[in-house]
């Protein structure tokens, strides 16, 4: 009943905001008075029209519904609100995939700011991180969904987004005179992105991570228009995962390079990551738009984002900032770093260099 | 009471008219039950139901939005000449802009709720508490906000005006007027803030242009007057309003003006971009030349720059000018070339290629063009609808008609909206 009458309040002055230049001609004009009786009641009854309209409608759909409908930003819940969207969505998993999901909120830890360092150097173009990454976060099979998109270009032209290729099939990779660079959600200190949402769904987090909140977004992909790095994308089709199997522990990256069979998809293995993060790579919904969220599952434990793990060569390297012995640090401060479309000042949290 | 039988009246204009009113209105009602299954088979499906894929994450819906903003300043074109120079011509049939402008933004507000992706989620763009609007630092937060306060400004014009006509009573001038007046500055806003919402956008080089906003205007008092023109025409054949040559001919010199304003806007982006020949100029490569393979928008390209230019000198020369059948022509022009120039040439170029160098071509889908048309129709029907009171009422000798003959004999008011709902489609 109370999500019934909260929904009342929020026609009522939805209504009550329509009706502003009514109350400023009662102010200024003598002539118009005589009317406003009838122009209240009208008024009146068609916010009882719509509000008993919307209270029927929700009070025909099943609880679960109603508490989707009304369910609050991410930033506003209590604790209690948090318990209660994990246990609505553990079910709604259940339901979908017939698996129990384990879904974290788990904060930022303190002392930490995460950076990543990528070396142009190094990549080989393998797109092994592309494919884990898609399976670690619970991206969508059909229609598929990666954050991580791997651009070859020529050697000879550097780094020009114009001429890459980000659907190369060579028979093995790397190839002569190209060179291979990933892309991803570059976490920027400055996002273009989080300025433009109309309705806060996606933020900064204070360890540096760039969220969403996909049960707030509402779908209008302005943020894709203003992220440099097309490192968002959106659900077009309701999101698949086509086996309902739970994924093992990875198994460590191997070191050799793949060969000709296992190329470009060297994870055939599908299943479905129950290790979750509502902030990160929970399933998502039909209609919202997803990225890279650094494995915040994993990152926020104390482990390494999947592609790092993944790269048979070592390109990728993740760490806090913070810490003057990391591995990212150093690389910062001793090697020739990039910054993949600096005059934007995004400020990413995600350095190319060559080492 | 008496507000009571002006609504009971106005629904009563809009429920009896001739054959032909009902043929039009019936039409509609078929493009937009298209249209409600066309969204019904979105809703099912997603998105995916359309052509827009991530490279390309915004298409025909939100160039038909961005479109119709400008349409929407038709207004101000007479309520400027009409209630700023109080030219007596003109006031007369200001009303029929507003009321224009009330039926595009209602069909803005349609096309961006067909382009979420979850619409079901559309209240969280309520201010804090009940939603998490994200005002000041989003523009589309603005837009929410100008876009619903010039519908609200505009509706409330209109209906105080038309009351006063029913009643046969002079309206408050002092009341009135002020409102009239602050709608001019609130129709600016509406596209500069739309404009903004894409000149914002330092992703995309072909928006981020300071020139945007204002040929965003320019291009506003071409189209949505245009639409003016040959409905005036049409209303003053078949119904009272009393509509002189002069009030037409100093639309039409307006427009001229304005729409010499746009071409030289034009021009002097095009020349930035292809003189300077930066790796900017790709995207105004790809809208008139095509890059490769991938032309989809070059013939629409040229056609708008075409038809803008023609339609100008029709405008510009007096003899086209004062002769209707070249004037009407140059208003059929200067709307299509607008209608691309501010659509699908102003979206697509934005985002192809895309960030990452993708070159995805978009048109639109059969559901796309569905919902789109169907969005149009309820647009034109509200359009039909007033147009049909306003005619109704602003004629004295017709308003408090208690027998049903004399409405009867007022309906070929809808004649003319038909033709001009025509000359839109």
């Amino acid at each position: 009943m109370s999500e019934e009458r909260d929904h009342t309040t929020d026609r009522g002055r939805d209504g009550r905001g329509v009706r502003a230049p009514l109350g400023t001609e009662r102010a200024r004009s003598e002539t118009a008075a005589s009317d406003h009786s009838e122009m209240d009641r009208r008024d009146f009854l068609l916010k009882a029209a719509v509000a008993t309209l919307g209270t029927v409608t929700l009070a025909s759909c099943d609880e679960a519904t109603r508490e989707a409908f009304f369910q609050q930003h991410f930033h506003e819940m209590s604790a209690d609100d948090k318990a209660a969207l994990i246990a609505r969505h553990q079910a709604a998993y259940k339901e979908k995939y017939g698996l129990n999901f384990e879904i974290s909120v788990k904060g930022p830890l303190d002392g930490v700011q995460y950076g990543y360092a990528l070396d142009l150097n190094r990549c080989v173009g393998c797109r092994r991180c592309e494919w884990e990454c898609a399976r670690e976060n619970n991206c969508s099979r059909d229609p598929e969904i990666h954050w991580i998109r791997v651009l070859e270009m020529e050697r000879s032209h550097g780094v020009d987004v114009l001429e890459a290729e980000q659907y190369y099939a060579p028979e093995k990779v790397p190839v002569l005179d190209q060179f291979y660079m990933p892309v991803a959600c570059h976490h920027c200190d400055n996002p273009p992105c989080v300025k433009v949402c109309p309705v806060t769904a996606t933020w900064k987090e204070p360890d540096g991570i760039v969220v969403i909140d996909y049960d707030w977004c509402i779908g209008c992909r302005y943020c894709m228009a203003a992220c440099p790095y097309g490192a968002r994308h959106f659900n077009w089709g309701e999101p698949k995962i086509s086996t309902p199997v739970a994924c093992e522990e990875l198994p460590a990256a191997e070191g050799a390079l793949q060969t000709a069979a296992e190329y470009p998809r060297p994870h055939t293995r599908d299943c479905v990551n129950t290790n979750t993060h509502a902030l990160g790579n929970v399933p998502r919904p039909l209609g919202v738009v997803e990225k890279c969220t650094f494995c915040i599952h994993r990152t926020r434990e104390g482990r390494y984002p999947a592609c790092v793990e993944i790269c048979p060569v070592g390109a990728r390297k993740f760490g806090n900032l913070l810490d003057e012995n990391d591995e990212v640090r150093y690389i910062l401060e001793h090697k020739r770093v990039f910054i993949f479309k600096e005059e934007l000042n995004t400020q990413p949290r995600f350095f190319y260099y060559y080492g | 009471m008496r507000f009571l039988r002006f609504v009971l009246e106005s629904i009563h204009v809009a429920t009896h008219g001739s054959k032909a009113y009902f043929a039009w209105v019936g039409f509609l009602l078929l493009l937009m039950a298209l249209g409600a299954y066309g969204y019904w088979s979105q809703i099912q499906n997603g998105l995916s139901q359309t052509n827009m894929r991530d490279p390309v994450s915004w298409g025909f819906y939100i160039g038909n939005f961005t479109f119709l903003v400008g349409v929407a300043a038709a207004s101000v074109m007479l309520v400027i000449p009409a209630y700023v120079y109080n030219w007596k011509p003109i006031k007369e049939i200001a009303i029929l802009g507003e009321l224009l402008a009330v039926a595009a933004i209602i069909m803005c507000i349609g096309f961006v709720v067909v382009d979420v992706g979850r619409p079901d989620r559309l209240w969280h763009t309520l201010p804090s508490p009940f939603g998490e609007l994200n005002f000041p630092r989003s523009l589309l937060s603005w837009d929410i906000l100008v876009l619903n306060s010039y519908l609200f400004l505009n509706l409330f014009i209109v209906t105080y005006l038309l009351y006063y006509s029913y009643i046969k009573k002079p309206y408050n001038k002092s009341f009135v007027y002020p409102l009239l007046w602050l709608s001019i500055p609130v129709a600016v806003s509406i596209h500069t803030v739309t404009a903004f919402l894409y000149a914002g956008v330092a992703a995309r080089p072909f928006w981020n242009a300071s020139i945007l906003a204002p040929r965003f205007l320019a291009s506003a008092f071409c189209s949505g007057p245009a639409i003016l023109l040959i409905l005036f025409q049409v209303l003053r054949k078949t119904t009272k309003f009393h509509i002189t040559d002069e009030a037409i001919q100093k639309i039409a010199e307006l427009m001229a003006y304005a729409m010499a304003l746009n071409l030289f806007l034009l021009a002097a982006e095009v020349f930035r971009e292809f003189y300077s020949d930066t790796e900017h100029v790709m995207y105004s490569k790809y809208l008139f030349f095509g890059l490769g393979e991938h032309r989809a928008l070059v013939v629409y390209a040229w056609s708008s720059v075409v038809f803008s230019a023609i339609a100008f000198l029709l405008f510009l020369i007096s003899k086209t000018r004062k002769n209707f059948v070249t004037l009407n022509i140059g208003c059929v022009l200067i709307y299509i070339g607008v209608y691309i120039e501010k659509g699908l040439a102003l979206i697509i170029p934005g985002l192809t290629p895309g960030t990452l160098g993708e070159v995805y071509e978009y048109v639109p889908s059969a559901t796309e063009i569905m919902v789109s048309a169907g969005v149009f129709s309820l647009g034109f029907l509200l359009f039909t609808i007033m147009v049909k009171i306003a005619s109704s009422f602003m004629n004295y000798d017709l308003a408090h008609a208690a027998e049903p003959e004399a409405v009867e004999d007022d309906s070929d008011a809808e004649e003319a909206v038909e033709a001009a709902g025509a000359v839109k489609a």
